[in-house]
């Protein structure tokens, strides 16, 4: 593949005395989907959050497209200033777990926020691509509606789309579908289906099993805050080598069964 | 009794007017500064923030009629001489400062963190943050709590006739003087500060009514 637009070198977290993420390399490359699975504790989240600069780390180093992401320079220490992270920000979408849509603002609302405030998109132009969006996600009819007023998989739907419709360089999902009832994950996978098929570069947190088999393109185990296996879903999934993942993948599907 | 009433109304005319004008001054006033300095409460730095703490409580911890006293006869020992008026305004404001920045560090915390990282994910700025999601959620928390701080306000703005501003109370106590009926002045009294409040109150459930609308959730 071409060259990395995410690079993490030697990532480490701490909370206190508990180190969330120990070293972590992990390098993603323009339209790939990189799907991290792992026990809940391993650093799955953290590592989502790290590269959204939303929390600080100990160590290492994050690059989007060569730039450093939440410090002036690797090991610098030094924090960007909010004026610099809100850029930076602005070329990585982030869905929640929670959705965390804004709830006094309508599904267009809240896909046109970014668009007009950050982007400088003008009122016409950025309402038109939220509709795009929405449409593209199938809530051409809930355009109106607020947070409030839309289903699970309907309020993540929107979710996505204002992420997307920022044209971000990397989109980060963090277990997007863990707070969905059972049947409201496929039309949320279906839409990421979608976008990967078009070439958006994904770094993915989920349990959703047949879904990393079937979209990811490469998979990683994550395991007490380091990564402990990597390679092709086929091999990761259909032939665990530790022990660790082995036992994960039974819990996993003992769950979804 | 009403005749009493009928014949002191004219003479409370000032009076009233002076009590708007402090109320309306210590609100605007307490509600600007206490934004600010709840605002930097809730998001600023721990140096930021301790001293911000230590005012609100000092302020609210202070008898209003010390903070008076205090301002109005403590400052021109500093070389600091302030009207009665002012030096009323002042005290007042500083108080109601403390509660307001309360009441809006209350607001504001009690917006979901996932709220603020939604909003930096879109590359908002802290202000843009602020301007789009967190205050337009925060306002329907602050509203109730602040209207209370209002009459609140009206009410103890009657404390500045201790230090000789011609207010409401004032004005009262002064046709008292005059006529020796106390009974149907004061009950005149409150019957204006009532219908004062009472408006207010109507006024905070009708803005109340409208943001729950636009924010349900």
């Amino acid at each position: 593949m071409s060259e990395p637009v995410l690079s993490i070198r030697g990532l480490t977290k701490r909370f206190g005395t508990t180190t969330v993420l120990d070293g972590v390399d992990l390098d993603v490359a323009r339209g790939e989907v990189l799907v991290v699975i792992g026990a809940s504790g391993s650093g799955k989240t953290t590592l989502l959050r790290c590269v959204n600069a939303l929390v600080p780390y100990d160590a290492g180093s994050i690059t989007l497209d060569g730039v450093e992401v939440g410090y002036t320079a690797p090991g610098s220490g030094v924090r960007r200033s909010d004026r610099a992270l809100s850029a930076i920000r602005a070329d990585i979408g982030m869905v929640f777990q929670m959705f965390n849509l804004f709830p006094h603002l309508s599904a267009r609302d809240n896909v046109a926020l970014g668009l007009k405030v950050t982007r400088g998109m003008a009122k016409r132009e950025a309402v038109a691509r939220a509709e795009h969006w929405l449409a593209r996600v199938g809530l051409a009819d809930r355009m109106d509606h607020l947070p409030s007023q839309l289903s699970g998989g309907q309020q993540q739907r929107v979710g996505i789309a204002r992420a997307v419709a920022m044209e971000p360089k990397l989109l980060l999902l963090d277990e997007i579908t863990s707070a969905l009832d059972p049947e409201l994950v496929g039309e949320v996978l279906d839409v990421v289906r979608g976008l990967a098929a078009e070439g958006m570069t994904m770094l993915m947190v989920t349990h959703e099993m047949s879904f990393a088999r079937d979209a990811g393109h490469r998979v990683v185990f994550m395991d007490q805050g380091r990564i402990a296996e990597e390679g092709v879903p086929k091999e990761v999934l259909g032939n665990p080598r530790s022990e660790r993942l082995q036992r994960f993948l039974r819990r996993i599907e003992l769950r979804t069964e | 009794m009403i005749e009493a009433m009928i014949y002191a109304l004219p003479f409370l005319g000032q009076g009233f007017l002076v009590t708007l004008a402090v109320s309306g001054l210590v609100v605007a006033g307490s509600l600007v500064l206490g934004l600010v300095l709840g605002t930097a409460l809730a998001f600023g730095p721990v140096w930021l923030g301790l001293p911000i703490r230590a005012f609100a409580d000092t302020a609210r911890a202070i008898p209003l009629i010390v903070l008076i006293f205090t301002v109005y006869y403590g400052l021109p020992a500093l070389g600091v001489n302030l009207s009665p008026f002012w030096a009323a305004v002042a005290a007042l404001t500083l108080f109601k400062t403390g509660h307001v920045i309360e009441i809006v560090r209350g607001a504001i915390t009690s917006i979901a963190a996932g709220q603020m990282e939604a909003a930096k994910a879109i590359g908002l700025s802290f202000v843009d943050r602020l301007r789009y999601v967190i205050f337009p959620q925060a306002v329907r928390r602050f509203l109730p709590p602040w209207i209370n701080s209002v009459t609140d306000s009206v009410k103890g703005s009657a404390l500045v006739s201790l230090v000789g501003v011609v207010d409401l109370m004032m004005a009262i106590q002064q046709v008292i003087g005059r006529t020796y009926q106390p009974m149907p002045l004061y009950l005149l009294g409150a019957i204006i500060y009532i219908a004062v409040n009472a408006s207010l109150s109507v006024t905070s459930r009708r803005l109340e009514a409208r943001f729950a609308r636009v924010v349900a959730s």
